[in-house]
């Protein structure tokens, strides 16, 4: 079976590789950083605007991948809720020594509560592990788009990107 | 079925209203299409064909299709997905081409 | 009869934007619509838009269409509503527009019309398609979003352009659950992130499958979909049933030409921009002088380029008003081209570049 963004709607981790919008493997070590899996050139720049540190460049044309420079990005993830495509996650490898802090855009009813034990799914919504939900924000700058932030085990970092909705199947 | 809570969208706060579905009363929304107060009811038959009387409900939502006509206070052929509801408005299933009440 | 500098039929997107531009350069402008709202289909859009920060990228639609009807409001635009137009007749002063307004026909002359009058879903046959539960996704979206009320409670969609992504998307949030969506072709069609969002939220999306048959004795009960090959011929023993209520339609949408089809203009077919299209300038202005198109009646695109046409062929009326000197009005339009070329770009815009540069090339006789 043929895999990839225009097949599955999940770029694979070569696609997210080959995209400017990943950092190294070493700053990932360093602390958190956003996480941009925007793989397909689509006219769309809010990200570059949203940034404070200017560490999110598309240009001209907006249809340009986004590019992160990993040593402006603080990981603030301002970013995060400004992308209509909601495909900026905020991710701190090492939140603890042995777990992971994963944000991600939940646009959906219920929300979770700061400190439940969540199923955590990947990009296909599948369950991957369980997580505990560490912040949810929502402001008036995100309009509607609530950031919820979890604690994963450290193997899940680049793998758990949602909460798993119930009646998700494969 | 309503959508009462939603992430996105604020509360819904239009003022309820009554309509009448083949004598029975159901809820509607100020403002809302009759379509929509129907299909809030459960209700997705809205007319039956003329020649083999097959179900009929919406299909395009505005207005441009008429597969969801039916009979408004006895006018036959009311596009219910354009118009608004009133309150206390008779609205029934359409059968066949439908047929002028002696109200209307 | 009135007689005003223009009219244009349509309060969308496209229609608001043109005539704000109009009434920017301080033309009278009448907006007629059929509908109750002007805002045509704006507002049931609830995601926020791609495009840049001119485009108003990152508002969500029903913000954008809010933003839109100030303009119109604080520029005393006259908008006619529940006024559909049915008929348009060539005048020595200008076009005549008809329509019926309380319940009798009424006539409004415009020096320059502009037809904004948008596009319609199209249908998909297949046994079952005429029970009700299947509607277009549009329509699915309307009543979520706008009156609040879910269709049905098990989904399965039906094309995987951006309408049919975006939708299902927003059936999720209201409620719904999507059971999957099917697209006939071997890829996604629309965007990748918004694919992303469903399937992440557990929607499965199979390619290169449909629907063979719907089954239900008075309403969509059962759906089976079948896996087609390279030349979309359905692959016996793939048929998989599913228990669905609610099939959404999303396979994409038809320019509603009527009234440039009566006003006699010449058309070209361009299948990839919705079908027939009136034949137009970079004016937008058909073939018939003095009447304008703009939004997907001039090809089915989306939101953002549908208000960038407007306030084009808004100008662009503006200038043959002479409300604009030809300098003025050059570098007015320059603007708006530089940002509708930049939604036109990229993989996705670059067929719809091409196909409305073949438009632009026809308009000068190149056909």
């Amino acid at each position: 079976m043929a895999d990839g963004v225009k097949i599955t709607g999940i770029p694979t981790m070569e696609e997210l590789k080959a995209t400017p919008g990943l950092v190294s493997d070493q700053r990932f070590e360093k602390s958190a950083v956003a996480v941009i899996e925007c793989v397909q050139e689509i006219p769309c720049n809010p990200c570059e605007k949203a940034c404070p540190f200017g560490a999110i460049i598309v240009g001209s044309p907006i249809t340009n991948l986004p590019v992160i420079d990993e040593d402006k990005c603080t990981g603030c993830g301002v970013c995060l809720a400004q992308c209509p495509g909601l495909a900026i996650f905020r991710v701190e490898k090492n939140y603890t020594d042995s777990t992971s802090m994963v944000e991600f855009p939940f646009e959906y009813l219920p929300l979770p509560q700061e400190g439940d034990t969540v199923p955590c799914g990947g990009r296909n919504g599948q369950y991957l592990t369980e997580g505990k939900v560490l912040k949810v924000k929502k402001t008036k700058q995100m309009d509607g788009t609530t950031l919820v932030s979890v604690e994963v085990p450290k193997q899940y970092f680049m793998d758990v990107r949602t909460i798993c909705r119930k009646g998700g199947s494969k | 079925m309503r959508v009462v809570k939603h992430p996105i969208l604020p509360e819904d706060t239009k003022p309820e209203m009554t309509i009448f579905f083949d004598g029975k009363e159901i809820p509607a929304k100020a403002g809302e299409p009759i379509a929509s107060a129907l299909l809030a009811s459960g209700v997705r038959i809205f007319r039956e064909t003329a020649k083999k009387g097959y179900p009929r409900g919406i299909f395009c939502g505005i207005g441009r299709c008429t597969d969801c006509v039916m009979t408004v206070d006895g006018q036959p052929n009311v596009r219910t997905c354009v118009t608004p509801v009133r309150q206390g408005m008779k609205v029934e299933t359409q059968k066949g081409l439908g047929r002028w009440s002696e109200k209307a | 009869m009135r007689k005003v500098q223009a009219v244009i039929v349509g309060g969308g997107p496209a229609g608001l934007a043109a005539s704000i531009e109009i009434a920017k350069a301080g033309g009278k402008v009448v907006v007629i619509d059929e509908n109750g709202k002007p805002g045509g289909q704006l507002f049931k859009q609830i995601h926020k838009f791609f495009g840049s920060r001119e485009h108003r990228a990152g508002v969500r639609g029903y913000d954008i269409g809010t933003q839109l009807l100030k303009e119109t409001e604080d520029l005393g635009v006259e908008v006619l509503l529940d006024a559909p137009v049915y008929g348009l007749f060539r005048d020595p002063a200008g076009i005549m527009v008809s329509y019926m307004k309380d319940g009798r026909e009424q006539a409004i002359i415009g020096e320059k019309v502009i037809l904004a009058t948008g596009a319609a879903e199209n249908a998909l046959v297949f046994p079952g398609s005429t029970l009700p539960g299947v509607m277009g996704a549009g329509c699915a979206q309307t009543m979520i979003n706008v009156n609040r009320v879910l269709p049905g409670q098990k989904v399965i969609m039906v094309g995987s352009g951006n309408v049919g992504l975006i939708v299902s998307y927003q059936l999720i949030q209201a409620g719904a659950e999507v059971l999957a969506l099917v697209e006939a072709a071997p890829s996604i069609g629309g965007y990748g992130v918004h694919a992303g969002k469903i399937r992440r939220a557990g929607t499965p999306i199979y390619v290169g499958h449909t629907i063979k048959r719907v089954l239900g004795k008075t309403q969509v009960e059962k759906v089976e979909l079948v896996a087609l090959d390279e030349k979309f011929q359905e692959i016996p023993g793939t048929e998989k049933m599913l228990e669905a209520d609610t099939v959404c339609i999303a396979v994409g949408l038809t320019p509603l030409t009527e009234l440039a089809w009566l006003a006699g203009c010449e058309f070209t077919f361009i299948p990839l921009l919705g079908g027939h299209i009136p034949i137009h300038n970079e004016d937008m202005e058909t073939t018939v002088p003095g009447l304008y198109v703009a939004g997907d009646i001039a090809g089915a695109e989306e939101a953002s380029t549908a208000m960038e046409e407007g306030r084009l062929s808004g100008i662009a009326a503006a200038e043959a008003l002479q409300l604009y000197t030809a300098e003025e009005a050059k570098a007015l339009k320059a603007e708006v081209w530089d940002r509708m070329n930049a939604l036109r770009t990229g993989p996705f815009g670059q067929k719809r570049y091409d196909a409305k540069a073949q438009l632009l090339a026809t308009a000068k006789g190149g056909k």
